[in-house]
């Protein structure tokens, strides 16, 4: 009923009455896309502040297309995203302020291989935080002690291990003091024994209270750190509930049959 | 067998001297014989010297023209190579629209073209402007300039100057094509990642995916510049006095044809060579880990 009349009122009123309650991530019915197929079909996802949400689902359900339309990555092509109280999806908003807010960690890393470790976690401060480089280089040696790997401030991304690149990709991210972190499969193009120490890196930050949506399927993971699961399949939400809810009892046929070919 | 395997390890080691006569780089060697070859007779033979003196002006020239041209046509080429990849469609089609045009035409028309069409409409048009500016009153400070306008001459605009210009447009074409090349070979995750830390496209492009895409063109670019420098022996049909045209003038004046553009061929394959060299010691300074 909600959704239905976010869709009949304007974009102001939508937001008005959306950000209510405390959830800092609201999606309501997105769409998305790609020629022919549909990424997402009326999709939507609400996150609570500090609220660590796991998503998970079989590929190419349209999983890292939602989370890619939190920051505007993907532009959707229906529904409403308010990020923090901005309606991200509406084309007078700076989209720039949005993202400065929302850290996000790639799949493959995605660092800057002309830079060294420090110059990836300091870039963005001193372009747009317009931190000075000494303060930005102080923020960014706290942060690379935090994830473990203060020795390698000064190697490029290219002398690294996969585990090592990612670490490195959550400091560049955390760097910016985002309100919500965005985890695109962090560990899918790891080598097993390289999960962990980026496991550990998220879990700290669960525990401190950070806002985190994470694409995964590391159920160790969600175990021990998500508030909620949610299942995407065929672009849209199956079912969503705590992890105890899904592991034991999960109400939908499809995420039963998901949940026990990956446990196997 | 053992004592027999051991027989031919040995005897492979040893590589045939004919197979070492193979892998020398005798190109190299025949290079630098002639090359000796011709300061021995430019020391010896008084045509030659002759020639040679006569030329060595032609030489700065043409390196001036040559460097000068390049780096406008890099600053050019480098905003074109932006409009190519811009999802502005403005930028993107007068970009495309330049690049297609110019690469269509051959460089000498271009040349000619710029030098004695485009100029003399160009100076046309200044002095029309400044016409009309001396006409209106509320000019003021400007009337000085206004007359300058009004009284520009075609002879004010230099050959040279219109050849460094026509050759910098002409390479500006190639340059932004390698460019934007560089550019679209950047893996899109790393705008994605700049993206995503709230920098802007301008920013993304500034501080990330140029500094990586200008390393990756340095090759291509430095080709470039090897081709622009024999590319400017086109500008001798300006009368510009580059090693070209005055290897012309030093056959009209000596008759001497065999001698002079051994001479000029000679000079031009010194420059190339060395700027070679270059090139690829700046490519080895600049290369970096991926």
């Amino acid at each position: 009923m909600k959704s239905s009349n976010v869709h009949d009122q304007g974009s102001a009123r939508a937001v008005e009455s959306l950000t209510a309650d405390d959830d800092i991530i609201i999606m309501e019915q997105v769409c998305k896309s790609f020629g022919k197929t549909q990424a997402l079909i009326d999709a939507s996802l609400r996150v609570k502040k500090g609220e660590v949400c796991l998503i998970f689902g079989p590929s190419g359900g349209g999983k890292s297309t939602l989370l890619r339309c939190i920051n505007h990555l993907e532009r959707p092509d229906s529904g409403t995203i308010i990020v923090d109280g901005i309606p991200v999806s509406d084309a007078k908003t700076n989209i720039d302020l949005v993202r400065a807010e929302v850290g996000m960690v790639f799949q493959l890393f995605n660092l800057f291989p002309h830079l060294t470790v420090l110059g990836n976690v300091t870039i963005a401060q001193e372009k747009v935080r317009r931190r000075s480089k000494e303060e930005a280089e102080q923020v960014a040696r706290q942060l690379l002690e935090r994830v473990g790997i203060p020795e390698k401030a000064d190697a490029y991304p290219g002398q690294l291990s996969g585990g090592q690149k990612q670490r490195v990709a959550i400091a560049r991210a955390l760097a910016m003091n985002p309100k919500i972190m965005l985890f695109d499969e962090p560990t899918s193009a790891l080598d097993p024994e390289m999960i962990k120490e980026v496991l550990d890196v998220m879990l700290d930050l669960a525990k401190e209270g950070m806002t985190m949506v994470v694409v995964s399927h590391e159920m160790g993971f969600a175990k021990a750190a998500a508030d909620r699961m949610v299942f995407l399949e065929g672009g849209g939400v199956i079912e969503e509930g705590t992890p105890e809810e899904l592991f034991a009892s999960p109400k939908e046929e499809r995420t039963k049959l998901f949940l026990s070919q990956i446990l196997e | 067998m053992a004592v027999a395997t051991e027989v031919e390890k040995s005897e492979s080691k040893l590589i045939p001297w004919t197979a070492r006569l193979q892998k020398m780089p005798w190109w190299a060697l025949i290079l630098v014989l002639l090359g000796a070859l011709t300061v021995y007779f430019i020391l010896i033979s008084p045509t030659y010297q002759d020639a040679f003196l006569f030329l060595i002006s032609g030489v700065r020239l043409t390196i001036l023209v040559s460097f000068v041209s390049f780096v406008v046509a890099l600053i050019l080429g480098l905003v074109l190579g932006l409009g190519r990849v811009s999802k502005n469609v403005v930028f993107y089609t007068i970009s495309s629209l330049y690049v297609e045009v110019v690469r269509g035409i051959p460089i000498l028309v271009l040349l000619i073209y710029f030098a004695y069409v485009l100029t003399p409409v160009a100076l046309q048009a200044l002095n029309a402007l400044g016409a009309v500016m001396l006409r209106s009153d509320a000019i003021g400070p400007l009337m000085g300039f206004a007359e300058r306008l009004a009284s520009l001459n075609i002879q004010d605009v230099d050959m040279l100057i219109r050849a460094i210009i026509g050759l910098a447009f002409a390479y500006a074409a190639f340059e932004a094509e390698v460019f934007r090349a560089g550019i679209q070979s950047i893996e899109r995750g790393q705008m994605e990642a700049a993206r995503s830390l709230g920098m802007s496209y301008f920013q993304g492009m500034r501080y990330i995916i140029l500094p990586q895409a200008i390393r990756r063109v340095l090759p291509p670019l430095g080709n470039d510049f090897i081709s622009m420098l024999k590319d400017s022996s086109l500008i001798s049909v300006l009368a510009v006095r580059e090693l070209t045209h005055l290897g012309k003038l030093n056959r009209a004046r000596t008759f001497r044809t065999f001698e002079t553009w051994n001479t000029v061929a000679f000079l031009y394959l010194i420059l190339t060579l060395s700027l070679s060299v270059l090139v690829k010691f700046m490519e080895r300074r600049m290369a970096f880990e991926e």
